[in-house]
């Protein structure tokens, strides 16, 4: 062993020390959360009522999501090293219809981009031949189905709740590609995209586990660094809901009475703009208050899917018409999957 | 003569990070480079590049999709003075 590959060695001992270390510490965190402030609010500090409650709701919810995120988007930072949009896009080149419409939104789910990648991932899908249907499964699929989603709601309503989720996330996103890619629609996207040429980038070196690893922490430190102020708005939000708002005031005006629920909820959250982490504790609030489980969660796949900055970003390379059928077609699916959500919990 | 730096992004947060980091870098090290802000979509597409921020120098794409930290930015312009 020569002495640079037993620094190596060393290095990577360190590093996987550290990476046990903080899998440790997370754990103890997260089991601690409760605890404490059950220990805090009720005991220490004596608060009752709906003070307690709602200052109870805000401490724990806050510690418990700021972990699973952490957790998550370190894990899907490292999953992610190994697949580049460069590779997703040479697997959907080929693709028929239907099962094209699969692995893209599968493949959608495993590449998760920054909504301001949006629209150079389109055009560079198209340019270089995907289909657009296959193109659009992808771009329908990313922001809904991801990996933040589906743990945070796996951490509020249990894991059925987060695969049901998930599943609808994934059918919506392969029959509005299917759908679109009938409709023949190709002469709506902005002429310029099918002008540019396909430059297909040679990729990097393979990383290091060292490499992903410090891509995670770079990752944690983006996200949750930027997402923690909103993130900690909506759980006020969501507090102040649980603690003041009566128990019937939705179920009045959105309760699984009501049959127009389900749509006011995706009309309500399409202007909205906000990611899953930030749209969850609301949704958790709201469902506590009595409002139907998929009432709130059409209400949170209309927020990330729909979003009003995004259809702005995708009418670049978009005519009006392929756009608004590209909502209609995504807003229908969302109300389906929230009548059928409410049909089986 | 100096070299050609362009930062690709439609405006967002992680574009402006990088091009700031990518100022900071030049000025530093008093490299003689523009630095070029690129927020055309048809311009971005046409280097292949579909992860933005990217960053290209004198034509070849250096890096995308990620926003790399200062002292890995300080290395690759520190690259273009030699």
């Amino acid at each position: 062993m020569s002495v640079t590959e037993r620094t190596a060695g060393r290095v990577a001992l360190r590093h996987w020390g550290w990476i046990a270390a903080a899998a440790v510490a997370w754990v103890g965190l997260f089991v601690a959360n409760e605890w404490v402030w059950d220990r805090l609010v009720f005991d220490v500090l004596g608060l009752e009522g709906r003070l307690g409650a709602a200052v109870h709701f805000f401490l724990f919810d806050t510690g418990k999501i700021l972990l699973l995120l952490t957790a998550v988007v370190f894990a899907a930072a490292v999953l992610r090293s190994f697949v580049s949009p460069e590779r997703t896009r040479a697997l959907l080149g080929g693709r028929r219809q239907g099962l094209g419409n699969l692995a893209a939104a599968g493949l959608g789910v495993a590449t998760p981009f920054c909504s301001c990648s949006a629209v150079p991932l389109f055009i560079g899908f198209v340019a270089a031949g995907v289909p657009l249907g296959i193109t659009m499964s992808f771009l329908i699929a990313s922001p809904m189905v991801n990996e933040v989603a589906v743990v945070l709601l796996w951490g509020t309503f249990g894991w059925r709740v987060a695969m049901a989720y998930m599943g609808f996330g994934l059918v919506i996103a392969v029959v509005a590609g299917l759908v679109i890619g009938r409709l023949g629609l190709e002469r709506w996207v902005e002429p310029f995209v099918y002008e540019v040429k396909a430059v297909s980038v040679a990729e990097g070196a393979r990383p290091s586990w060292a490499e992903r690893s410090s891509m995670g922490r770079a990752e944690v430190r983006s996200i949750v660094g930027r997402v923690w102020p909103f993130l900690v708005i909506a759980i006020a939000v969501g507090a102040v809901i649980h603690g003041w708002v009566p128990e019937d005031f939705f179920v009045r005006y959105a309760g699984p009475s009501n049959p127009f629920a389900v749509p006011i909820a995706v009309l309500l959250g399409i202007p909205l703009y906000s990611n899953a982490a930030g749209v969850i504790p609301l949704i958790e609030a709201l469902a506590a208050k009595g409002l139907a489980l998929g009432t709130v969660l059409a209400f949170a796949m209309a927020v990330v899917a729909l979003s009003l900055p995004e259809m702005i970003l995708l009418r670049r390379v978009l005519r009006p018409r392929l756009l608004g059928t590209f909502i209609g077609v995504v807003g229908v699916g969302i109300v389906a999957a929230g009548y059928l959500f409410n049909a089986i919990f | 003569m100096g070299v050609h730096i362009k930062v690709l992004g439609p405006g967002c947060y992680n574009c402006q990070t990088l091009e700031s980091l990518v100022r900071d870098a030049v000025q530093t090290l008093g490299i003689d480079a523009t630095v070029e802000e690129v927020t055309d979509y048809a311009a971005i597409a046409s280097y292949g590049v579909m992860r933005t921020p990217a960053l290209v120098i004198d034509d070849t794409v250096f890096l995308s999709g990620r926003v790399p930290n200062r002292d890995e930015v300080r290395r690759i312009i520190e690259g273009l003075g030699r």
